[in-house]
């Protein structure tokens, strides 16, 4: 492939990779704190329509941004209060989670069909944009890929380094064992689904204000789920995730591009590739060993002691 | 992970942070006591409760559209119950619900979270349709148990394979069912849009109509199929099953404790495989009666999501075979009254899937007050 094709598909994935980083950053943040929440799908809708609708009423796609994520955090609280507050089922909770999360974005968005909002476009950083392959691939997109190069790194800075990410993560991995130390795992995983809830509501909204810069029902299409499949070919690990979701970024670009060439694969085919993709990097990951970096305590709730 | 507890191998994180005095507290200085009864009568006005408040927060959500909740949810009765027409036609999608959440059930028992009904409803539904389209004009006789076995085997097929990735590479069976689903959704668009698309269909994405012989037919008088048959005898069945076969009882005993399961020895591994397949072949059930007896043909408007709403009934229905009879009829009814409140207040259909989540959030939460209690915390 001759540079020229090769660096047009690079940047298409980084962009397309980015809504998925933010999704998996959530998710992996959530499940270190113990709690496993499948609702990532829904959360995300839920902040794709919370930041378009609130750009198109305020005229900032940065108010919007930030929309998405607060109401990431409101559906996240959702997860927590059925989970945390009253003992659910994190499996059933997070599947309803998704189902009302979708449900919401469709029922509330039908409004918003056809509608522009103001959204992100590119912005070349300077002196790094100028650099041969590098500044075309990473440094001439919106302004969000650049927030999403910087989160991956504070988050492993801050599950590593801080005494909150420590106590966040011994919620993950023994919440009795924590609890006998003072700590309150309760409080810690609060913090991990509500924060993680966040991140979910951003990569959402960053798919309607950044990538498709329009409304339509079931803009997520699935990238939730992948989110949730990227966690464990990260192993838990934030760094990793950006490897992974940038993969899933590669494969959709292509796939896209593809069809748009006039090939004669069937579309169906080509739309098959991204979650036959999660499926074997999934099993591979799996198969190396990946469940052995699960935090010890994920989906088991906190009982109270008899 | 108990074992770190009381032993030296604490995690080393834990020996950084300093000891503090918080446990499980709650407001008013009340603690969390676990219930030692099980509650009756109590319990079913909990759950009550529980559904009125999904009903309370529905009707805001229609209150938010400009529509009247009073108005909206009265039409969603009156649409889903309301007239006999309406009954029968809540009847007609419980059929494909229940015998999806009756499979789903299946694996639930063995705690393998299948979430993979959609997508086992789809190959079901290809299995039925490749029968149907191979072999047209034989008698009902022939084609109706061929179609029913090739639904069977396909959707049980597509359930064996997250089994297998589960037990071979411990591959994570939520993410993978969810993935066939995707899957097993695009292939089927792949086959109706062409190899199989009808050349009388003017271009639209479907095959030919089935042949007499492979439609199952109306009972009697009314528009019911005779699906609902299938759907008794199967709940008959699997009530059997678990109640006195050893097979059975092997299954639930592995779901309740599977260490304890895999010291008596049980065949873990083949339990797994075995109840992925049943699930899946349920599903591949429903498929089959979709294309068979609603639709007379295969497209793409099949998969309505009754795969992902089976798993909501299954869950509420406490995977007993019956009670899951009750909820695949009002859950279906949910689904035909959100087509009233469509044609009459234009309310976007996503209103269903609203209240499918919130049902299944504050039974959810609701169960907490069935098992647990409040007392005064004990002071030293």
């Amino acid at each position: 492939m001759t540079p020229d094709i090769l660096i047009p598909l690079l940047a298409a994935t980084v962009q397309s990779g980015t809504p998925i980083l933010f999704a998996t950053l959530g998710a992996i943040f959530c499940e270190k704190s113990g709690v496993l929440n499948l609702g990532v799908e829904g959360i995300m809708a839920v902040g794709a329509l919370a930041g378009f609708s609130i750009s198109l009423a305020t005229g900032s796609p940065w108010l919007g941004f930030l929309a998405g994520g607060l109401s990431g955090v409101l559906a996240g609280s959702i997860h927590g209060l059925v989970c945390l507050g009253f003992l659910g089922n994190q499996v059933v909770s997070g599947l309803a989670l998704t189902i009302l999360g979708v449900g919401m974005a469709n029922y509330l968005g039908t409004p918003l069909i056809g509608v522009n909002a103001p959204g992100f476009g590119p912005v070349d950083l300077p002196v790094l944009s100028k650099l041969p392959i590098i500044g075309p691939v990473f440094f001439r997109h919106d302004p969000l890929v650049y927030v999403s190069y910087l989160i991956p790194a504070g988050m492993w800075y801050f599950f590593r380094y801080t005494r909150a990410g420590l106590r966040l993560r011994s919620a993950g991995e023994n919440p009795d064992a924590a609890q006998a130390a003072g700590i309150s795992s309760v409080n810690y995983r609060w913090m991990g689904v509500m924060a993680g809830g966040f991140f979910m509501g951003l990569g959402g909204a960053y798919l309607s204000l950044a990538y498709t810069h329009m409304w339509a029902n079931h803009l997520t299409a699935g990238r939730g789920w992948i989110a949730v499949a990227l966690v464990i070919f990260a192993f838990w690990n934030p760094l990793r995730a950006v490897a992974g979701a940038y993969l899933f970024g590669g494969v959709m670009a292509f796939q896209f591009r593809l069809q748009a060439s006039g090939t004669h694969i069937p579309s169906s085919f080509l739309l098959m590739l991204p979650y036959a993709l999660t499926l074997s990097v999934l099993v591979f990951s799996s198969w190396r060993g990946g469940s052995s970096a699960t935090p010890q305590a994920l989906g088991v709730n906190i009982e109270p002691a008899d | 992970m108990l074992d770190a507890v009381g032993g030296t191998d604490v995690p080393p994180i834990l020996l950084l942070i300093h000891h503090k005095d918080e446990s499980h507290t709650t407001m008013f200085d009340l603690t969390i006591r676990k219930r030692p009864e099980t509650l009756g009568w109590t319990a079913a006005l909990i759950y009550c409760g529980a559904v009125v408040m999904s009903l309370v927060i529905s009707a805001g959500m229609l209150l938010f559209q400009g529509n009247s909740p009073l108005e909206g949810l009265g039409l969603l009765l009156q649409g889903a119950f309301g007239s006999s027409y309406a009954i029968e036609d809540c009847l007609i999608k419980a059929i494909p619900i229940y015998l999806c959440s009756l499979g789903v059930a299946i694996a639930f028992r063995l705690q393998i979270w299948n979430i993979g009904a959609e997508g086992q409803f789809a190959f079901g539904a290809i299995g039925a349709t490749w029968v149907a389209i191979s072999f047209p004009g034989h008698s009902a006789w022939v084609m109706i148990p061929a179609m029913m076995a090739a639904a069977f085997l396909f959707g049980g097929l597509w359930g064996v394979i997250p089994a297998v990735l589960k037990l071979k590479a411990k591959a994570n069976e939520i993410i993978v069912t969810l993935m066939l689903n995707y899957i097993a959704i695009l292939f089927l668009d792949y086959l109706v849009y062409g190899p199989w698309k009808s050349p009388d269909s003017f271009g639209f994405p479907m095959t030919q109509e089935f042949s007499a012989g492979a439609i199952i037919g109306k009972i009697g008088e009314t528009n019911l199929n005779w699906g609902l048959l299938i759907c008794v005898l199967s709940g008959l069945v699997i009530y059997v099953f678990f109640r006195f076969t050893l097979m059975g009882f092997e299954l639930k005993a592995s779901g309740e404790n599977v260490r304890a399961a895999r010291y008596a020895r049980l065949p873990y591994e083949r339990l797994v495989i075995i109840s992925m397949f049943l699930s899946g072949a349920f599903a591949g059930w429903a498929g089959f009666v979709e294309a068979s007896a609603t639709l007379n043909r295969l497209q793409p408007t099949i998969m309505v999501g009754y795969g992902y709403t089976a798993i909501v009934v299954a869950w509420l229905a406490r995977l007993n075979p019956f009670y899951i009879g009750i909820s695949s009829f009002l859950l279906a009814g949910l689904r035909v009254g959100v087509e009233n409140l469509q044609l009459e207040l234009q309310v976007p259909a996503a209103f269903g899937e609203i209240m499918e989540g919130l049902i299944l959030l504050t039974i959810l939460a609701g169960t907490f007050f069935v098992n647990y209690r409040f007392a005064r915390r004990q002071r030293p």
